[in-house]
């Protein structure tokens, strides 16, 4: 190994800065899983017979599934019993009706993570709903959006005052059988974000949500619900972390998207869930299922992300091209270091005529990981003229971790033109000394470099997004050269 | 400026620099010149720091320090610039990213704030005429897609930029056309300076044509075998290496 890979190898054991822990009082139920959790879960959060109706035929449902097995990720067995489902930050009355009554530590954990709730946040213009463990903390900027007719408040909440809109576009997207983790959510979900965009409106700042799991021995299973009516335009951001712990966490969330005639939906994340340590101790199992209908015509929807956290990463956002010329983006950068798994991709499902996608996948392994890129582009029998290109490079860093691409193309119309690009590269030695040879010293090298290569995905990202997302690959990325 | 000692050097534990000794004085000039296989090549990759190359012997002093013992970017941030021979490409980086990047890096360890947009802006279109580049450059892909000559003009515009104490071009003049020298060279000249020294790297005398060295070292086996002053440059392309192999051994400067 030359010097250079050593200090490479120094720079790849970065602290997770992310890793504290928040000493508040919880109320949590006891680990275990069966019906009468999922009817405390439905009490706690006061809800309508229908709900819980939903819930235990998920319940039902999840008990005859078994867990999937074809995805590019080793973990031991996950006993479904040594989780809790549901953990909130006690409550001093009967809930914060401002953020004066939130517990300021939770604030101070916020504030630790760069999260703008307070006042920042206007000057900002990001209105941010915060869930911690299960509960939506609070949630900015409400009366405001209120007055262009803009729903965003937790999905508990949505439960209570809008169950006519929950009722008719939760689980349309994804339905509770759909799959393994997605039947364990529907069942069991504690919170998340709801957003309606009515017609016509475009949504005059980004709405943000930032996750967090707190708890020991938690499960965070939010559940977003995202419908953007007729001609209305929506961008929302999602950031995620959570506490060092050994033991892993389980994060199973999921998150539908509806897209009305000529409505467009921005989603971007940036995940940053704690991935372990250099061992592969600890980390969260990052099982998620996203996925927007483009159900009206002329409808598009981007999915944008930076997921470079995480134990295991099991991610697929895709978009259903149901309306005639619907678009479909999705751009993703996935990093992975020590012991990190990921299998991300995406799904393009083209149903409607003249509908369009694009797919950019960039990769980047470094340490002992394993980084697949599984994506599907399937064009129906009556989508006529669709299109797809997908790109999908991948970086590697050193020569103890993997790249690798499982693209899956179906096509049932001869008028469709599918492309498909595929790239593995290394960072060079020669890139390296170049940056060094004019200054830069290896961190702020290879961060350039990789921001480099990730520059298609980063770009696609709102401002303030884009600066997180590429300190957090400066942070993250870094790993040891061969 | 630089003092260079007896130094040796090798690869892959095979010596190919076999007790170099060279001083070259603020303001000069030095050609170094010497058939494929001389260790002109390592000569400048040692003197930059890269990787893979043990110095087994001798000492390198730069401004009165040991350059050795420096990272490729502490030597880069006191003032030591390589022009590539072959300049790398870095996908997704713009030209004007690295370039700014660069100069507040050299900056910062002179103790100086980053370097202002505007001003930044000012300087690099003021330089950019040296070497005849268009902005569009700044705004493409560090080398990537340039040609052998806009990669070439690319290096001294950095060099510009940068404004180095010691400068190192490593054959330069290789991949050109005689325009493309002509600008190269020109912009060279354009940065000769009392308080800059410059080490000129190349198999040919032609580059000499444009730049015209104070001094000129012929390289051979490792080891300066002979120096002289610009005539000497003239005399090798009449007669080639050839004859190198036969002088008597220990004329150096």
């Amino acid at each position: 190994m030359t010097d250079q890979s050593q200090q490479l190898e120094s720079i790849t054991q970065k602290e997770y800065k992310a890793g504290f822990v928040t000493d508040i009082e919880v109320d949590s139920l006891p680990p275990g899983l069966s019906e009468d959790v999922v009817r405390q879960i439905s009490m706690i959060k006061n809800e309508p017979e229908w709900m819980l109706e939903w819930r235990l035929k998920a319940y039902r449902h999840w008990l005859t599934m078994d867990t999937p097995e074809w995805a590019h990720v080793h973990y031991p067995e996950i006993d479904y019993q040594e989780v809790s489902y549901y953990s909130a930050p006690k409550k001093k009355t009967d809930g914060p009706k401002s953020l004066d009554e939130v517990d300021p530590e939770l604030l101070k954990t916020y504030e630790k993570l760069g999260v703008p709730l307070d006042e920042r946040a206007r000057l900002a213009g990001v209105a941010v709903d915060a869930v911690f463990d299960s509960v939506s903390v609070s949630n900015t900027f409400k009366d405001k959006l209120a007055e262009e007719g803009i729903l965003f408040m937790p999905i508990s909440e949505a439960i209570q005052e809008h169950p006519e809109l929950v009722k008719k576009y939760i689980g349309s997207v994804v339905p509770h059988k759909d799959n393994f983790y997605a039947a364990l959510n529907s069942a069991v979900f504690t919170d998340g974000s709801f957003v309606y965009i009515p017609k016509g409106v475009r949504c005059p700042m980004e709405l943000s949500t930032y996750f967090r799991i707190n708890a020991a021995n938690t499960g965070q299973f939010e559940r977003t619900l995202i419908i953007a009516d007729d001609d209305a335009y929506v961008s929302y951001l999602e950031g995620c972390t959570a506490p060092m712990r050994d033991e892993n966490q389980l994060h199973a969330a999921v998150v539908e998207l509806v897209a009305m005639d000529r409505a467009e939906i921005k989603y971007s994340t940036v995940q940053n869930w704690y991935p372990g340590d250099e061992n592969g101790k600890g980390g969260i199992y990052n099982f998620v299922t996203k996925r927007a209908a483009c159900r009206g015509e002329s409808s598009k929807v981007s999915w944008t992300q930076v997921e470079t956290g995480s134990a295991i990463t099991w991610k697929y956002p895709s978009v259903v091209l149901q309306g005639d010329n619907s678009i479909g983006e999705f751009y993703s950068v996935a990093v992975t270091n020590n012991m990190q798994q990921a299998d991300t991709g995406t799904k393009m499902i083209h149903l409607g005529k003249n509908t369009s996608s694009t797919i950019i996948s960039k990769g980047i392994s470094a340490g002992r990981s394993q980084n697949a890129y599984r994506g599907l582009v399937r064009v129906g029998p009556n989508a006529d003229n669709a299109r797809n290109y997908t790109e999908c490079d991948s970086l590697l860093m050193g020569d103890t971790c993997g790249a690798h691409t499982f693209p899956y193309i179906e096509v049932k119309n001869p008028t469709a033109k599918v492309e498909h690009e595929a790239s593995t590269s290394k960072i060079s030695e020669d890139q390296l000394f170049y940056c060094k040879q004019r200054g830069l010293d290896t961190e702020d090298a290879v961060s350039m470099i990789v921001n480099g290569f990730c520059k298609q995905v980063i770009r696609e990202l709102p401002m303030e997004f884009a600066v997180e997302a590429q300190n957090l690959l400066g942070l993250s990325l870094e790993g040891s050269v061969g | 400026m630089l003092e260079i000692k007896n130094l040796h050097a090798s690869v892959d534990g095979k010596e190919i620099l076999r007790g170099i000794n060279m001083t070259v004085n603020p303001g000069e000039v030095h050609a170094i010149m010497g058939p494929n296989g001389a260790g002109k090549s390592t000569l400048s990759n040692v003197l930059a720091g890269r990787d893979g190359y043990e110095v087994t012997q001798g000492e390198v002093i730069y401004k009165g320090q040991n350059l050795l013992e420096l990272e490729p970017e502490e030597r880069a941030q006191r003032g030591v610039f390589l022009a590539f021979q072959y300049p790398v490409e870095i996908p997704g980086v713009s030209n004007i990213y690295l370039l700014k990047a660069a100069l507040n890096a050299v900056r910062k360890y002179q103790g100086l704030e980053e370097v202002d947009a505007i001003d930044f802006l000012t300087l690099v279109r003021d330089r950019m005429k040296l070497v005849k580049m268009d902005e569009q450059f700044l705004h493409r892909n560090v080398n990537e897609g340039f040609s052998g000559g806009e990669k070439k003009r690319n290096e001294i515009l950095q060099m510009a930029v940068l404004e180095p104490a010691l400068a190192i071009l490593d054959e330069t003049d290789s991949g050109l056309d005689i325009d493309a020298l002509k600008t190269v060279a020109e912009g060279v000249n354009a940065l000769r300076a009392e308080d800059r020294s410059i080490v000129m790297i190349t198999h040919y005398q032609r580059l000499l044509d444009h730049i015209v060295p104070d001094f000129v070292h012929v390289l051979s086996e490792g080891k300066i075998v002979k120096s002289g002053d610009k005539e000497l440059a003239k005399e090798l392309e009449k007669s080639g290496y050839s004859w190198i192999h036969d002088a008597p051994e220990g004329q150096t400067a």
